[in-house]
């Protein structure tokens, strides 16, 4: 394309530099606070008015979607030209515009699997920030093996009807809509799933928030009685949809693997060793002077290391036209024991300080640390278990075969 | 940091995996052990000279190839395969390396196109206790009219038994633990007063104690200036740590392929033994570690040919990472293969035995540990 050409990508560089400058408010290039993160949405509040401007002159551009297709509101725009709007956002240290499933999961799904009628009407939107999406997928009786899900949809003629529970579905609260796996054939196994798009204002659902040991709130169950879908909101083939759900699982399993982690800690938490030498002390040669935990805090940031280092070798490899693969699978995994293993640190480090709950008695970070360790508990569990993780790799990548 | 290989590199490494395979195979180690050879095998080594692969980090005009750490990484690897034994990492990495960054002229000229041709193997000899420890030098270098005198002993130095040459690390000033002090010595191998006494070793590649009792040697073969010899042994040492890191990356793969290859062959309760979810997560697990590490190495040795200033830490992660991953897949390799792996015809035990000794040599995990967490402020 004559787009790549050296000179024409340097232009491009050149008006996004020129654009943001003028476009991305101030404040939007300050550390993200955690209370101003922006999911979009009916109920979004916008708790720092510029990142309300913020999200509308990104949408606008379609660059909270850069790479999807300009007809559908999307910036349309190659993988060169969006690594140098990446680049370019990240010199000014620009806050994202928007989080949002619908960008991470359910609009690359739909780009790939919806009608063309199902494209217009819903990716507008989740590019704008406009409609904000939930994921209908585990069930009580369905975790890892997701496949056996038993919400019910039932064909009426003229419109769906679903009976059934979902669970852990995140922020199902706060979500305008939901996309949803559902069997709609009981003899079958996979081949009985279908993929179906709902209002969560419709009649019968109710979506009930799940406390979890960290506090906080994230996930909920979410209850349908009979629920009356319309037929048009049926993404691909009638029970077709189980392709559709592993596609969009491996869309989740890299975007938690790039960063999206829960638990993590958020701002303000220094790194381990840095707590472990205010509350372990160091000795005359400067070392912690827990050998011990200075050892292992030591291996954690080895770990974080070679895990960066690999996500720069796929990456080239990818490039270079390199199969890929063989490290894109063990990244859910390893990134899910790099994160729970920095937790852990954190807290170790912190001592007594990293175990309280609440209130004045103990500083905003440690109380952040602590909470952050209880929620990394589900970093192995979400978005596929550790051991689903691990047998996909003997399978897929190793080539073991399974049990006979 | 460059992670993918040009296409001469590429070559290089075919051309290696080949030789490895073909002509330094396992059952030549054996037969070198069985021969009682000690791992000296001047057949092979003529062969790797002849490929010149004793002169890649040596530059052209000394008659080397000059292609880098990411080239000599790639044989290094190749040669893990197969653990085969050859002085390449003593010579062509830690000599060359020592003799290019701080030799004199003369000393270039006259040391680097021997090693580069492989007409003599050249020995650095640090270590004076069972445990790594550059900065504890002991062996005393005494000044002496026009030169100096050394006495000491240095212990398991690999290669030792039959190098033509050695790279004496000695104190001029300050004592053990000081970086002040230590100055580089080359000491012929038939110097007065030097002893090579050679030990048999569980890998069977061999190595030996040297003793110093009043070797003479003249001022021309100190390498660098006096007392400031830490400057250019901390950087020969870091790339005989990636270069070694490499050599472990490559045994453990062999191993790890030989385990799997043998997970898909072998059946009990009339199931293959591969088909065991136990087994199965734990080979998931190795082939994690195998990924992250690869990834340390290219960076580590890349990280050489582009002169970055932490190549330290890049070193130590290198050899800390590699160090351990040898360690896991060497004993689930033994463990996976049950009672055959506890038996001398079947490889799994050469490759445990020299993978303890690619995990000691230039520092071991707990080694490195402390060092990147020192370079890392705490």
């Amino acid at each position: 394309m004559a787009f790549d050409a050296p000179e024409e990508l340097e232009g491009f560089r050149t008006e996004v530099r020129e654009w943001l400058e003028k476009n991305c408010p101030e404040s939007m290039r300050t550390p993200l606070k955690d209370d101003e993160v922006v999911w979009g949405g009916k109920r979004e509040k916008f708790k720092n008015p510029d990142s309300k401007v913020w999200l509308e002159r990104m949408g606008e551009k379609g660059w909270t979607a850069p790479e999807w297709p300009a007809e559908y509101g999307g910036g349309g725009l190659n993988k060169a030209q969006a690594r140098i709007l990446q680049q370019e956002l990240r010199r000014i240290k620009a806050r994202p515009p928007l989080f949002s499933f619908g960008l991470w999961m359910f609009g690359p799904a739909l780009l790939e699997f919806g009608n063309e009628e199902q494209k217009k009407r819903f990716i507008p939107d989740i590019v704008m920030g406009k409609t904000r999406w939930c994921q209908g997928y585990s069930e009580p009786g369905a975790g890892s093996d997701l496949a056996g899900l038993q919400t019910k949809c039932e064909d009426k003629g003229d419109h769906w009807l679903i009976n059934g529970q979902k669970v852990w579905t995140s922020y199902a609260d706060q979500a305008d809509w939901i996309f949803c796996l559902v069997r709609t054939d009981r003899s079958v196994k996979h081949e009985g799933i279908s993929f179906l798009v709902f209002d969560m204002e419709t009649e019968g659902v109710e979506a009930r928030p799940i406390k979890l040991i960290s506090g906080s709130s994230p996930f909920c169950e979410t209850f349908f009685t009979d629920v009356k879908v319309p037929k048009d909101q049926l993404v691909g083939q009638l029970n077709a949809g189980w392709t559709i759900a592993k596609r969009l699982l491996q869309f989740e399993r890299s975007s938690i693997s790039a960063g999206g982690f829960g638990g993590t800690g958020g701002s303000g938490i220094l790194p381990p060793q840095e707590y472990a030498k205010q509350h372990v002390g160091v000795d005359e040669t400067g070392r912690v002077s827990d050998g011990d935990l200075r050892a292992r805090i030591t291996d954690h940031l080895m770990y974080a290391k070679a895990f960066s280092l690999t996500v720069q070798r796929s990456t080239a490899e990818a490039k270079a036209g390199q199969e890929v693969g063989h490290t894109a699978s063990i990244m859910k995994y390893a990134a899910a024991k790099m994160n729970q293993d920095k937790c852990e640190l954190l807290v170790e480090a912190l001592g007594t300080d990293g175990l309280g709950w609440s209130g004045d008695g103990f500083a905003d970070d440690a109380k952040k640390a602590t909470r952050g360790w209880l929620r990394s508990k589900g970093n192995s569990i979400e978005g596929g278990t550790s051991e689903i993780n691990l047998n996909v790799v003997a399978k897929r990548v190793l080539g073991l075969r399974d049990h006979q | 940091m460059n992670f993918v290989l040009s296409e001469d590199q590429q070559m290089l490494r075919d051309t290696a995996m080949a030789f490895a395979r073909d002509e330094m195979p396992v059952t030549r180690l054996r037969e070198l052990r069985d021969n009682g050879a000690n791992g000296v095998d001047a057949e092979t080594r003529g062969k790797l000279a002849e490929l010149g692969f004793f002169g890649v980090l040596v530059p052209e005009e000394y008659d080397g190839v000059g292609l880098g750490m990411v080239a000599m990484g790639q044989i290094m690897e190749a040669q893990g395969r197969t653990i085969a034994a050859t002085p390449l990492l003593q010579s062509a990495v830690l000599s060359a390396s020592a003799l290019s960054l701080g030799g004199s002229e003369a000393q270039k000229a006259e040391w680097l196109p021997k090693i580069a041709t492989g007409e003599i193997t050249m020995a650095l000899a640090v270590d004076e206790g069972t445990h790594h420890a550059p900065l504890n030098i002991a062996t005393e270098a005494e000044r002496n009219g026009q030169g100096y005198t050394l006495n000491g002993a240095k212990r398991y130095v690999i290669d030792g038994h039959h190098a033509d040459a050695f790279i004496i690390v000695a104190r001029t000033f300050g004592e053990a633990g000081q970086a002040h002090g230590v100055s580089l010595f080359i000491v012929p191998n038939d110097a007065n007063g030097l002893t090579v006494q050679a030990l048999n070793t569980v890998d069977s590649h061999g190595a030996a104690h040297l003793h110093l009792e009043d070797v003479a040697v003249g001022e021309d073969q100190v390498i660098g200036a006096v007392d400031a010899g830490w400057e250019i042994l901390e950087p020969a040492l870091d790339r005989g740590r990636i270069a070694l890191a490499a050599e472990a990356l490559g045994s453990a793969q062999a191993s790890f392929d030989m385990t799997l290859e043998y997970m898909q062959t072998r059946k009990q309760f009339g199931q293959l033994i591969g088909s065991f979810q136990g087994l199965q997560h734990r080979a998931a697990k190795m082939f994690t570690e195998l990924e992250l590490t690869r990834s340390c190495i290219a960076a580590a040795l890349s990280g050489v040919d582009e002169n970055r200033n932490y190549i330290a830490e890049l070193a130590s992660l290198a050899k800390a990472k590699a160090s351990d991953l040898i360690h896991l897949v060497s004993n689930e390799t033994v463990q996976f293969h049950g009672g055959i792996g506890m038996t001398d015809a079947h490889n799994s035990g050469l490759y445990m035995k020299r993978a303890r000794v690619q995990e000691a040599l230039l520092g071991g995990a707990s080694f490195h540990r402390d060092r990147y967490a020192k370079l890392n402020g705490f």
